[in-house]
Order: structure tokens, then sequence, then C-alpha cells
């Protein structure tokens, strides 16, 4: 009896994690991104304190928050930046990310934009692009790397996603704040993640590129896992399903835009400040 | 062609990849330069009688293919400096230590025609040593040195990395600690029971492979292979840079944390170039060595490292042939200076790097003269 339960379990694909690592992201209880607990100080601020956090597949989730409630330390621990000093961080149901570096994090499939725009400036924006393009990254494959057709056209697939076609030839240190913030997101998209992380993905963009960015997320959404950390209230208010409130370093609150804007506690927190 | 072909940028993607290596002007000159160096000089040297004006001296042989030697190393610093933005006040150490291990090979070649016709070499004999210490075993074997030139400054370079590249170490702080590594082995190296000929180093060599080492034909064949090395490392240079690894080099050199988020582990490849740039500097150090006909501590010395990189500079960063221009010309400037005014030599180094980065930031490669034209 106890053997055949135990040969049960290791056929289970669930319990059998070695198996599941080299397939990918087990995501069979929906949720793709669990953080649990987490706490992270710095000379004694505790940026993170004890918080938890749970992202469901295919979510386009918003978090919101007055400066050092600790979002950018979230996606710095989620992205394997940061060590957190105690809690548990999961990619779907196997993945440990606190055990991970940021090459191995992003290679599982956790795509990060940065707040400030980081692209390859002196590459092209097609050679960003095929920089960022997954496949295997380790050193000799790279140096015998050579573009196939299948490559170009997705390569001008996401071009076309990120309305760079044009400027495919160009060096990427010559384009305008808004495209260099669409150009990573194009190098997120090429990246093939599960997950994408945004912070502050339309800061410094003008009214039409905002709008725009808007229609880009939520197309993204559903294909992708999204998590947008944003100021602008009125772009979230436009894209978001599900709203997590941070405050000190934990949840406050959390749920749709409407119930987060009556609820008396964030009202306090932004407005009672 | 497929869609994607229209805008890959020209003559970068699809072709013959050696074909287009370099560009079709790039390939004249790559061309003119062996012709040069592999027909007309040898026979300028070997063929012309002494007496003609046409004539190449031993001085100039010796001199070319000891600045070919330094446009090596210049063109290994500019693969790690130049295209991955980590400079290396240290290069010295792994030139050095190739030389070394191919003078520990010239050394024995001396056989028993030394100062003091004993099977060791003269400065053992002076420090009453009965034997060979245990690491000049094999030294005997030209292959086994040759061995050496690869190996020693390679699994030095790579450990050395390994660790400062892990606990990512980075900017100033790697330069300073590579200055302090060469400057520590020439401390080490200085000392007589270190078993290198202390301060002395290594000198009176007689004979390579049994040919007389100051023989013209010597002369030209270790020209001639300086010459081919240094052409095929410029060719070898422009693969890894035109490739997709190159392209994460200079990734790495200006947005290390987007490559590490990108999914690549910079260590690895940082590693990979540090080291490949450490064995072409070994292998320099190699042919220096028995054209030069010394070898001793002083090659490590910090403001060895320290002139390798101002090669580099005053050539143009990240262009491959910039530096090795640079390497040449500083040098040849050198050999006409020093004699004309030993004194200031240092202060017109000096002053070249100042102006070379206040008015050429690009480099000699940055004049119109060198610059292809731009897309």
């Amino acid at each position: 009896m106890s053997g055949t339960a135990a040969r049960e379990s290791w056929d289970d694909p669930v319990a059998s994690g070695a198996r599941l690592l080299a397939e990918g992201v087990d995501t069979t209880h929906r949720g793709i991104l669990y953080l649990d607990g987490i706490s992270v100080s710095f000379d004694g601020f505790r940026a993170l304190n004890a918080l938890s956090l749970v992202v469901d597949e295919g979510e386009l989730r918003c978090v919101i928050g007055p400066n050092g409630a600790g979002k950018t330390t979230m996606m710095d621990v989620i992205t394997g930046k940061t060590r957190p000093d105690g809690g548990s961080a999961f990619f779907g149901q196997t993945i440990d990310l606190t055990r991970l570096s940021e090459p191995e994090i992003a290679g599982a499939g956790i795509g990060r934009k940065f707040q400030k725009p980081t692209v390859f400036e002196q590459h092209t924006v097609f050679e960003n692009l095929e920089l960022a393009m997954k496949t295997d990254k380790r050193v000799v494959p790279t140096l015998r790397a050579r573009l196939g057709s299948a490559e170009r056209d997705r390569i001008a697939h996401t071009l076309e996603t990120i309305k760079l076609l044009p400027e495919s030839g160009r060096a990427a240190g010559m384009l305008s704040h808004g495209q260099k913030q669409w150009l990573e997101i194009g190098m997120l998209l090429m990246q093939e993640p599960q997950v994408l992380l945004l912070d502050e993905p339309v800061a410094g963009m003008s009214d039409d590129e905002t709008l725009r960015s808007a229609e880009l997320f939520l197309s993204l959404a559903g294909k992708y896992t999204l998590v947008v950390v944003e100021h602008d209230m009125e772009f979230v208010a436009r894209i978001a399903q599900k709203v997590t409130v941070l405050h000190e370093g934990a949840v406050l609150a959390e749920g749709t835009m409407e119930s987060i804007q009556q609820n008396e506690e964030v009202i306090e927190v932004f407005l009672g400040r | 062609m497929m869609a994607g072909a229209a805008f890959a940028p020209p003559g970068e993607y699809g072709g013959p990849r050696f074909v287009r290596l370099l560009s079709g002007g790039g390939w004249s000159a790559w061309a003119a330069a062996a012709l040069v160096l592999f027909v007309v000089f040898p026979v300028l040297h070997l063929a012309v009688p002494e007496d003609s004006a046409l004539h190449l001296s031993d001085f100039w042989v010796t001199l070319i293919g000891k600045v070919m030697c330094y446009a090596i190393v210049a063109l290994a610093m500019d693969l790690i400096w130049g295209y991955t933005g980590i400079l290396s006040l240290g290069h010295g150490l792994f030139f050095a230590l190739g030389g070394y291990a191919m003078g520990m090979y010239l050394m024995r070649s001396i056989g028993h025609d030394g100062v003091y016709h004993s099977d060791l070499p003269d400065f053992m004999v002076f420090l009453d040593w009965k034997k060979y210490p245990w690491y000049w075993s094999f030294t005997e074997h030209f292959w086994y040195a040759a061995l050496l030139v690869v190996l020693v400054p390679g699994l030095l370079a790579f450990a050395f990395g390994y660790f400062a590249f892990r606990s990512r170490i980075k900017g100033v702080y790697f330069s300073i600690i590579t200055q302090a590594l060469t400057y520590a082995a020439m401390l080490l190296f200085f000392r007589n029971d270190t078993g290198f000929g202390g301060n002395n180093g290594f000198t009176d060599f007689k004979r390579i492979l049994g040919f007389p080492i100051t023989a013209p034909t010597t002369r030209m064949a270790l020209f001639v292979i300086t010459a081919a090395a240094l052409l095929g490392f410029l060719l070898l240079g422009r693969w890894i840079v035109k490739s997709k690894l190159g392209r994460v080099l200079t990734a790495i050199r200006d947005a290390e944390t987007r490559v590490m988020f990108s999914g690549y582990n910079p260590l690895y490849f940082k590693l990979f170039i540090w080291t490949l740039s450490a064995v072409i500097c070994g292998i320099a150090g190699a042919l220096y060595v028995p054209q030069v006909g010394i070898i001793n501590p002083s090659e490590m010395s910090p403001a060895n490292s320290i002139e390798i990189a101002i090669w580099t500079a005053v050539g143009g960063r990240g262009t491959l042939i910039g530096p090795v221009l640079g390497a040449a010309a500083v040098n040849f400037g050198k050999s006409w200076f020093t004699k004309a005014f030993p004194e200031y030599w240092l202060f017109a180094l000096g002053a070249l790097f100042i102006l070379v980065t206040l008015f050429l930031p690009r480099g000699l490669a940055g004049l119109r003269l060198f610059r292809r034209k731009s897309a």
C-alpha cells in the first residue's frame, strides 16, 4: 500500500519537483507568484515587513503605494537582486526564487522593466531585441549563434508590437524616452517570460504614449502575467483589474479599483499626509 | 528574402561569416599588411645586400618585431577594456609570464655554452644550486614550454577573474587590484630564490629549436611568426566582436544589470574574454623574448601595464585596429624620443595621454583618415 502511494506521488507531476523544474513553471494552482512573509531590512529600515502576496496566472495586477512603501524592493526580491531576511518567494509551485541568481530567474520566465529605462544604448534597436531573445544564453552557444529567418521574423513581430519598426536600425540611445520604455518592454517580450514586472512603465511618457501603453498592457494580459507598479492613478484606473496597495512594506488593501478608492485606510494613507 | 531581412543592418547578418569579418577596404589593408610583413620585409632583410640603402637592418627587424608583440597586447587589452569595459592595469603580468615560460625553454637550450659551462643556467650556478627546482621540469621540451605559455597566464587569469567577477568587483577597484597583482608578482620574481634569475631575469640565449637565435634567418622566422600571430589575432578579435557574444560584451560594458535580467550570466562572459585576453598577452610575451633576447621582472612593473592602457587609449578603444596603430605609434615614437631626449620620455607619454583624452577621445582610429563611412 505504502509502496503504491510513494510511486503515485513520484509519478504525480506536482509532487516530483525535479521533473517540473526542468519543464518550467507549475501553475496547477492558478497562482504564479507567491510571496509569503517576506521581510527585508536595510540598516534597520524595514523596507518589507512580512509582505504576503499571491498573483494568479494571466492576471494584470497593479501595485500602488506611497514612496518608500516597498514596491521596488518587492521587485528586487522577486528578481533575485535582493535576498530577503525572511519569508519565501515562489514562482509557480516549485521554483524557489530566493535560491536563484538574477540570470536564472530571468531564464525561468520572469522579465523585469526598470524604473529608469535600461536598454543597450550603443546597440541598434534590432540588436537590443536580438540580445534579449529567448535562447541558450551560455557563452559558447552565444559565440556561435546566428540569426535564422524565424528569429528575424520574431524580432520583426515584436518591433511591430512596440511600434519601433521604422527605428530598427537606429542606436537605442537615440530614441526618445517613451520609445526607450517601449523598447525595454519589447526586450521583455522577446524573453518570452510568463511574468512581466513593470516598474513605472509610463513614467515620462506623453499622454498619447500613455494611452497606447494602456492598450498594449491590456492586450498582453491573459497571455502573460503582468505586475505593474505605477504612480499615475489615472493610468492605473484605466488598466487595473486587481489592485494591491502597499504601505510600510506590507499589503494594506487588495481588490478592485472601486473598492480600493473607497477603502478608509487607503484614503488615510494617501491623503492623510 | 524573408520579411525580417529587410531591417537587419546590411552586412551585419547573413552571408559567409568569414568574409564579413572585415569590410572590403579592411581586407585590402589586411592583405597589404600581410604582403609587406611576409614578403617585402623578409626580402629586404635577407636578399638585399647589407650595403644597399634598401636593406632592412637587424635593428629595424627587432624593433618592428617587438612593436608587433606590443600591438598584440594592445589588441588583447582592447577586447577586455574597449569592448567589455573592464580596465586591467595588470596585463603586463600575463605578457611577462608568457615571456618567462618561453625564457625557461631558451635558458635550457643554452646547454653547456654558458659562462660556467654547467648543466644549470648561470644564475643557478651562481646561487650554488645543484639541480633544477621542480617547476623547471620538462622545460627543455619546446612543446611543454609552449603549453606553459598558454596555461600559466590562462589559469592565473581564470582563477583571479573567477573570484573577482563573482564578487562583482568592478571599475576602478578591479583596476587597482590588477595593478597590485602585477606589482606583487614583480616583487616575487625579483627574489633570487624564486628561481627565475632574480632581477637579471633570463638572457644570453643561444638558440631556439636548434637554430642560432641571432642568425638573420632565425630572426626573420620569428618576425614572420609574430606578424602571422598579429594578423591572425586581429581576425580572431573581429570574429569575436562581430558575433552575438561580442554584442553581449559591449552590452555588459553599457548596462550590466540589463544583461543579467535578460538571462545572461555576466560572470562567464567576462571570464571568457578576460582569460582569452590574458592568453593572447602570454603568447605575445613568448614571441617577444626570443626577439629581444631578455626577460626580467621589470616587464611586470606597474608602469608597463599602464603603458599598455595608454597605447590602447591613444589608438582608440573598441576598434581593434586602433590599439594596434596606437601601440605602433607610441612605441616607434618612444624609440625615437628616448634617443633624442632620453630624460623626457615619461613627460611626453603623460602629455600624449592627456592630449588624446581631451582632443581625440576616440583615439587615432577616430581620425577621419581611419574612419569608415558611417551609414
